[in-house]
């Protein structure tokens, strides 16, 4: 039966130097699905976004991104397919608020009026008012900064996003301001989302489903309700660590 | 003879050797660059031949300048008495700053920034160009200013194998034991170096301006 879902992970295994970063990893994210991806730190879950976009290649199993294999792709063909936020940001400090978000479809050839209505949609899309287009990234908060983040992962208008920890550097409460208006924009714009991070709360409010991850496996997926009550040990021993 | 005795009867003079000098450390400031900034870039794409490369420039740099002269007398193209060899030897001594400078400068852009670059979709050609070398823009420039100060002291050198310069009055002073003939040469060599390191000083500030790091 052949799936549409626009990521695919079958079997994936990822060695490097001897050490086993992920081990028979298999699951997919639906249209519009946020998947995300639970686990402590070093259990395999920033490898496995990596692996989607073909920053890494599976050392067995394969990663079908929208029917075709990660292999197959021209990675910088299946890379600006796909939106990418990390915890870091890691917006170009050289280059102004407007010009991190509009690389992209610069890049793509866009015409500059289209660029331009498209930087400023963005904006307002992630709550962030016109005047800082101007400024550079050092002269805005953390909070800002991951906004441009997302914006600019935005730009391209890409089906898919992959979310490394992507507000795990902020405030508890910038954290909640921000999370709430991302459900507010996926909710709008229904992309496919893999989401990567090591925060319970986070994973309840922002997943469809939850994949908790442990030394390189998935050891458990389902609906945020479920992990609420699921009896599996490793996975009660998480909740327990918040309680 | 007093200083300004010596200066109006070389007057004439001061000005072909300023010129010479000049010559002599920009052009081979310009191959320099042109061959340590490729090759800066290539060790961060190729780290296997780092070892090689930097300790290849380190050793050149061992070399005192007036053996490094001498030895390039004998040899073929390359060698022979003349501007040739000097400004052979001046690109040899520039090579490691500039090497060195621009290899570090592309490996100290923030791993997060490169990360980005690299996940939106950027061709390695656009990473390097509008990422990698506008953020290491700084580093390389110093690299530039330190191998040119450097090198307009070492074309001084140059003199004694018959590539002209400011260094001719230097050692004709030495000779005469005039130290008035040495300042001649000395001190405009010092103002050049300081020229040189002001004026590449104002490029660098463009080349970064807008962020402040």
């Amino acid at each position: 039966m052949p799936s549409e879902a626009p990521i695919r992970l079958s079997e994936v295994t990822y060695r490097v130097g001897g050490a086993t970063l992920v081990r028979d990893l298999s699951f997919d994210v639906g249209k519009a699905e946020t998947v995300v991806l639970l686990g402590r730190s070093g259990s395999g879950k920033t490898t496995a976004l990596r692996l989607v976009n073909h920053v890494l290649m599976p050392s067995a199993g394969e990663v079908v991104v929208e029917g075709r294999r990660t292999a197959d792709w021209d990675p910088i063909r299946l890379r600006r397919r796909i939106g990418y936020v990390i915890q870091e940001v890691g917006l170009f400090p050289h280059f102004t608020v407007a010009r991190n978000i509009s690389l992209l479809p610069s890049l793509e050839g866009w015409e500059t009026a289209r660029v331009d209505a498209r930087t400023r949609e963005l904006l307002d899309k992630v709550g962030l008012p016109d005047d800082v287009l101007s400024r550079y990234p050092h002269q805005l908060s953390g909070g800002q900064r991951q906004r441009v983040g997302v914006a600019r992962a935005l730009a391209a208008d890409p089906p898919i996003l992959l979310m490394d920890e992507p507000f795990g550097a902020l405030d508890p409460i910038t954290r909640a301001e921000i999370q709430r208006e991302f459900l507010a924009i996926q909710e709008t714009l229904g992309k496919s989302i893999l989401f990567v991070t090591h925060d319970l709360r986070e994973a309840l409010l922002l997943g469809d489903r939850i994949g908790f991850m442990d030394r390189g496996r998935l050891v458990w997926m389902g609906r945020p309700q479920e992990f609420r009550t699921g009896s599996d040990p490793r996975i009660a021993a998480f909740r327990e660590s918040l309680s | 003879m007093t200083f300004s005795e010596i200066f109006d009867q070389y007057q004439p003079q001061l000005v072909a050797r300023i010129g010479e000098h000049f010559w002599l450390v920009g052009v081979a400031m310009l191959i320099a660059a042109a061959i340590a900034v490729p090759a800066g870039i290539l060790l961060t794409r190729q780290p296997k031949i780092e070892r090689w490369v930097l300790g290849f420039t380190n050793a050149v740099q061992t070399i005192p300048s007036l053996a490094l002269f001498g030895f390039l007398i004998p040899l073929p193209v390359i060698g022979g008495i003349g501007p040739r060899s000097a400004i052979v030897a001046l690109v040899l001594y520039a090579l490691l700053p500039i090497v060195r400078n621009t290899y570090t400068g592309i490996k100290e852009v923030d791993p997060a920034v490169r990360e980005a670059a690299l996940a939106m979709g950027m061709t390695d050609g656009q990473i390097l160009r509008m990422v990698e070398l506008p953020l290491a823009a700084r580093t390389i420039m110093a690299g530039l200013r330190v191998a040119t100060v450097t090198g307009v002291g070492v074309a001084t050198v140059a003199t004694l194998i018959g590539a002209g310069g400011l260094g001719d009055f230097i050692y004709r002073g030495l000779q005469t034991v005039n130290s008035n003939l040495i300042l001649l040469g000395a001190v405009p060599a010092a103002l050049m170096a300081l020229g040189a390191d002001f004026g590449l000083g104002l490029i660098e500030r463009k080349l970064v301006k807008g962020r402040v790091s």
